[in-house]
């Protein structure tokens, strides 16, 4: 099984001696190892504020850089062997082992490719967890987070952009959710979508995750359990057909649904959305 | 005439949900929702029982229907449920079926 979440091992005592950047998202440390100044610093760049060079990262990917080619992305395709993952994409190639946690990546230096490869990373490490990554904005009000799903159009960037000043954005694209105890923490995330700003590093309790739908006024309709894990897993990223992987994403999803407060959220796209959030 | 025999597929996740038996295929990752009749013959389908048995004896007696169209039903569900990868159909019992109710099921 991939590396236990709440028990980070210690990849290499000396990564610090080593080129790369550690980089926490969702309180998972990966050490991001690249011989490549240039590219380090891009990476500090793309994940600022969640680059945490103190951190004793439990994971570790290790970064090949090649030469830009010019091979369009296309679909994301992972397939196991083993506890080995294999990615591929028309821009990169890694590889990942869930047992040790430690993996690599071939890429050109761009930062699309590695965010990429950390999305998928992260989703199936919280995968083993009962948590998953979301295509959601969330946002943390009153100390407690709430994550705003659907697809494009449906709304994430327009509620991420009206948010009031006592609210504190997690994400407008990809939000990320872990278990913790009998409930749900959401965190931030870097992943940035239209709003092309990276989220903030913080974590609540989640408190509610609402399916968007444009209206004229604002209303939160109730959804039934079983309405609200066909939304959910149609939000979920979900990058393989690995059956252990599916059993693994549907459990998390019925479990979610069946703690947590879910429900359609109406909502006119002006500075009204956010009354009923709190 | 000969009957078939029916067995829940391996790669599928399975759940109950609200009252509602939840099935996600791992081919397509697809979401399914049971009606209660189709989670009544899922529920049966060890492979070893024919339809006509899980028909007469699960459905007949549990939703009040005449035997002949209950069956005709069944056999249009089952069909349904195998296209999605959800059941496999045979026309002798299948061997490799796990026994007895479906592990995934909620307590």
């Amino acid at each position: 099984m991939a590396a236990g979440l709440s028990t980070p091992r210690i990849v290499d005592t000396a990564h610090a001696r080593q080129s790369g950047a550690t980089v926490e998202i969702g309180g998972i440390p990966i050490f991001l190892q690249t011989d490549d100044e240039d590219f380090r610093r891009l990476i500090e760049d793309r994940y600022v504020g969640f680059v945490n060079a103190t951190a004793e990262p439990g994971c570790q990917l290790k970064i090949h850089l090649h030469a830009p080619a010019a091979s369009m992305p296309g679909d994301v395709r992972v397939t196991r062997s083993g506890s080995v993952w294999r990615i591929e994409r028309g821009d990169f190639r890694a590889e990942f082992d869930a047992q040790s946690c430690r993996g690599w990546v071939r890429q050109s230096p761009n930062p699309y490719s590695l965010d990429a490869v950390m999305r998928i990373i992260h989703s199936l490490v919280l995968a083993e967890d009962g948590g998953f990554l979301i295509h959601a904005a969330s946002g943390v009000r009153n100390d407690r987070a709430f994550v705003f799903a659907g697809v494009s159009g449906a709304g994430k960037t327009t509620m991420s952009r009206l948010a009031p000043a006592d609210a504190t954005l997690l994400t407008d694209e990809i939000s990320y959710i872990r278990r913790s105890g009998n409930g749900y923490h959401a965190y931030g995330t870097p992943f940035a979508g239209e709003l092309a700003r990276v989220g903030t590093n913080l974590k609540a309790p989640l408190e509610a995750l609402y399916f968007l739908e444009k209206g004229p006024d604002n209303r939160i309709v109730p959804m039934g359990d079983s309405d609200a894990a066909h939304a959910l897993m149609r939000n979920i990223l979900f990058f393989a057909h690995d059956p252990e992987l599916v059993r693994r994403v549907f459990e998390a999803a019925l479990e979610f649904v069946s703690r947590v407060r879910v429900a359609r959220f109406v909502f006119a796209p002006d500075e009204r959305a956010w009354e009923l959030i709190r | 005439m000969s009957d078939k025999y029916i067995a829940r597929s391996k790669a599928v996740a399975a759940r109950v949900l609200g009252g509602e038996m939840m099935i996600m295929s791992a081919a397509d990752s697809r979401l399914f929702s049971l009606s209660d009749v189709a989670t009544v013959i899922w529920e049966a389908a060890d492979g070893r029982t024919p339809l006509a048995e899980i028909v007469e004896q699960r459905i007949c007696a549990e939703f009040d229907v005449p035997p002949d169209v209950a069956y005709r039903d069944a056999e249009h569900l089952v069909e349904e449920l195998a296209t999605r990868g959800i059941l496999s159909i045979s026309t002798q019992p299948i061997a490799e079926a796990v026994a007895g109710r479906p592990a995934a099921e909620a307590p």
